[in-house]
């Protein structure tokens, strides 16, 4: 079973990603799987009996408008990152969370590397699934490369100045 | 000044500590070249073509004596005795060893500098007015912002991996001394009818491949207001900016695509949905800010007395009436002036300082100036309040360093970036052309003649030297190897903001002294009581001055 980090430990990851496709109507497999936006989007009526086993992934150009108010009701929502300087998926996160209503696991899917991760959490990632040469155990150290930031975040709503003694 | 405390001193710390653990991992084959790449630009650090290069923010242009004196021990251990001011009030390292950088950065925090940010596709440091606080045209001091901005950017969790760079400046006076209309989001603070403190915002400025002048989106944002529509209008870009180009990746040229109407409605819709958030500045963190930047204690002055004695001063000694008349600037407090210490004297990279200046210079400011100084766009460093009653001590002290040239907003007060001698982007040399005009208009009596005048060199079309914004500007191409100089005529960074028109065909490096001379003999024939060069261009335009550079020789 592959691995990833997720809520700040190593963890396996249970769940199946359904790669892009134009046909939304391509037949989605049993158990835990993430489709991709346009099949969630033609087959909603038929994956929502499938309650906690359906997620979906958004590509770096989907944004958070584009789940809108589905978000709230989803298990598991990933961001996929197609190389890791594209940063749209740190807005996508912080709008499922913070406008949304998203509660489940967020996933940085993709070109994410480690030195994002601190970043990432902040804006509302709770699991990352990483390349894997990247040594899982020693990556979770960036989770907490900053303890303390200026601004509000989705792990932190008050900024520090609103915190400053 | 701001004064850090312990959880600005942790957050910098923290990243001095990520920085140390990235750089060793890149050291040691863990980190990909293309992966540690935009890490080390966001701690200022760039390969150049002979060494890194290593650039340091000054927050809108404020250094301590203490910081001076650090930023002299640091090229002095780490460097080679020197030092560069930038364009936007950085300071440059151009030969420090990769493996000591972080020990660098060490070192500055322990007097309370950074470099995040000041590279890469981040925000970069905001700049602001080099007389904020002193001018007399002042409407609000701009420095309790541009430190409120300086820390909500500072490691945004959400804006590290923008499209490209982006850029804020801040002004807060009648005349803009910012550039605010060629950055990313220029501001200027000001007040309403009531009142109330706010700003006016623009957006889309900027200058490399496609200048262009700044919309303005808003003409009044309340000031408690402002980070919120920071967010908002850098969430827009970060969503829609281009990607797949990085030469139309800048939010320039998403605001021409949607129409700067079109691209305020965006950003008034995210910002009314954040407007009401934590985000909103309270009144204890602005007025928090505006505590660190207090007006120095200043002596109850006889303004009148001051400037009669000058006038005496300046009669007995001519170099030191010239020195008074481009050097010195009206100051808000009776009794007052503001200095600028010319890093311009010919024959010496312009910007360029060395380690033992900076210490002299860290002394005049104790001695002087309430131990602070301001690095300016234009490249120098002004002292911002000396007593009138001390500007012939400080004249000749100034002289003995060497940063007493009494050029400031002339000719040979020229901008000009690294170029082709340092930069690896460079497509030609601007050092030299600098030199050689420089060398050219040697006579002060006739440079003092020519009156205000900025000439701005780049070596390349990223326009680091900001040539389309000088009256005269020089762009370095590459013309099949060789290295050739684009002239423009006709820009302006002031308030009045323009940019400049193509002259014609470039020429080589040997004939631009010649040029920009010839370009000199068209405003001195043409101009008409009091013009400036700019005022006479914008009168008469680009026609005679083409006609008498292409002119065939007699």
């Amino acid at each position: 079973m592959p691995k990833l980090i997720k809520d700040s430990a190593i963890a396996e990851d249970n769940w199946q990603l359904l790669a892009a496709s134009d046909d939304a109507s391509t037949e989605v497999p049993a158990g835990q799987v993430i489709v991709p936006l346009n099949v969630w989007h033609a087959q909603k009526e038929t994956l929502s009996q499938r309650a906690d086993e359906i997620g979906v992934w958004l590509d770096s150009d989907q944004l958070a408008d584009e789940i809108g108010d589905d978000a709230s009701k989803l298990p598991l929502i990933a961001v996929n990152f197609p190389g890791f300087m594209d940063g749209r998926g740190f807005s996508t996160a912080r709008l499922l969370r913070e406008r949304h209503g998203f509660t489940g696991e967020l996933r940085a899917i993709g070109g994410v590397i480690r030195d994002q991760l601190c970043y990432l959490k902040r804006c509302g990632f709770n699991s990352f699934d990483l390349d894997d040469s990247i040594d899982l155990a020693a990556a979770i150290e960036s989770l907490n490369d900053f303890t303390e930031g200026y601004q509000a975040s989705v792990d932190q709503p008050l900024p520090l100045f609103r915190r400053r003694a | 000044m701001y004064q850090y405390d312990e959880y600005d001193h942790k957050i910098i710390g923290e990243r001095v500590a990520q920085f140390r653990g990235q750089t060793e991992r890149y050291l040691a084959g863990e980190l990909k070249e293309e992966e540690f790449l935009p890490l080390r630009l966001q701690n200022g650090l760039y390969v150049q073509r002979l060494a890194p290069m290593l650039r340091i923010n000054v927050p809108y242009g404020m250094l301590s004596s203490k910081q001076l004196r650090k930023l002299a021990y640091v090229a002095r251990h780490y460097d080679k005795g020197y030092c560069h001011i930038s364009t936007r009030q950085n300071i440059q390292f151009n030969w420090p060893d990769l493996a000591e950088v972080p020990d660098i950065l060490s070192e500055l925090a322990e007097v309370e500098m950074h470099a995040t940010q000041s590279s890469g596709n981040c925000i970069r440091n905001t700049t602001s007015d080099q007389f904020a606080g002193i001018a007399k045209d002042e409407v609000v001091d701009p420095r309790p912002y541009c430190e409120i901005i300086r820390q909500w950017s500072s490691f945004h969790p959400e804006f590290a991996f923008l499209p490209r760079k982006f850029k804020i400046a801040v002004t807060g006076a009648a005349e803009d001394r910012a550039a605010i209309q060629v950055h990313d989001i220029g501001l200027q603070v000001l007040r309403n009818d009531a009142g109330e403190v706010g700003f006016k915002v623009l957006v889309g400025g900027g200058l490399g491949r496609t200048p262009i002048l700044g919309s303005v989106i808003n003409e009044f944002l309340p000031e408690e207001n402002l980070l919120s529509y920071l967010d908002a209008i850098v969430r827009v870009y970060n969503q829609l900016g281009r990607r797949d180009n990085k030469y139309k990746a800048r939010i320039k040229i998403l605001v021409k695509a949607m129409g700067p109407e079109q691209f305020a409605a965006k950003v008034e819709e995210e910002f009314q949905r954040l407007k009401e958030g934590p985000t909103a500045l309270t009144s204890e963190e602005i007025q928090r800010a505006t505590r660190f930047f207090p007006q120095p204690d200043y002596a109850q002055l006889d303004d009148t007395a001051a400037d009669s004695d000058l006038q005496k001063l300046s009669d007995d000694n001519p170099a030191f009436a010239k020195w008074l008349q481009r050097n010195v600037r009206e100051h808000r407090q009776p009794g007052y002036a503001a200095v600028s210490l010319s890093l311009k004297p010919t024959g010496v990279a312009p910007g360029d300082i060395t380690d033992s200046q900076l210490e002299a210079i860290a002394e005049l400011a104790d001695k002087f100036s309430f131990g602070e100084v301001r690095t300016t766009h234009e490249q120098n460093i002004v002292l911002g309040d000396v007593r009138k009653e001390q500007l012939f001590e400080l004249w000749q002290a100034a002289r003995s360093g060497g940063f007493a040239t009494p050029n400031i907003g002339t000719l040979t007060d020229l901008i000009c970036c690294p170029g082709g001698d340092f930069c690896s982007l460079a497509n030609a040399k601007s050092l030299p052309i600098a030199e050689s005009i420089q060398r050219q208009f040697d006579d002060l009596d006739y440079l003092y003649d020519l009156g205000d005048l900025d000439l701005n060199i780049s070596g390349c079309m990223n326009a680091c030297g900001h040539h389309h914004v000088g009256h005269i500007g020089i762009l370095g191409v590459d013309k099949k190897g060789e290295e050739f100089y684009q002239v423009q005529l006709g820009g302006n960074a002031g308030t009045d903001a323009s940019l400049g028109k193509v002259l014609g065909p470039a020429f080589g490096a040997e004939e631009m002294a010649a040029v920009v001379q010839k370009l000199i003999d068209v405003y001195v024939g043409q101009r008409v009581d009091g013009e400036q060069f700019i005022d006479t261009y914008r009168r008469i335009g680009l026609a005679p001055f083409k006609e008498k550079v292409y002119a065939k020789a007699d």
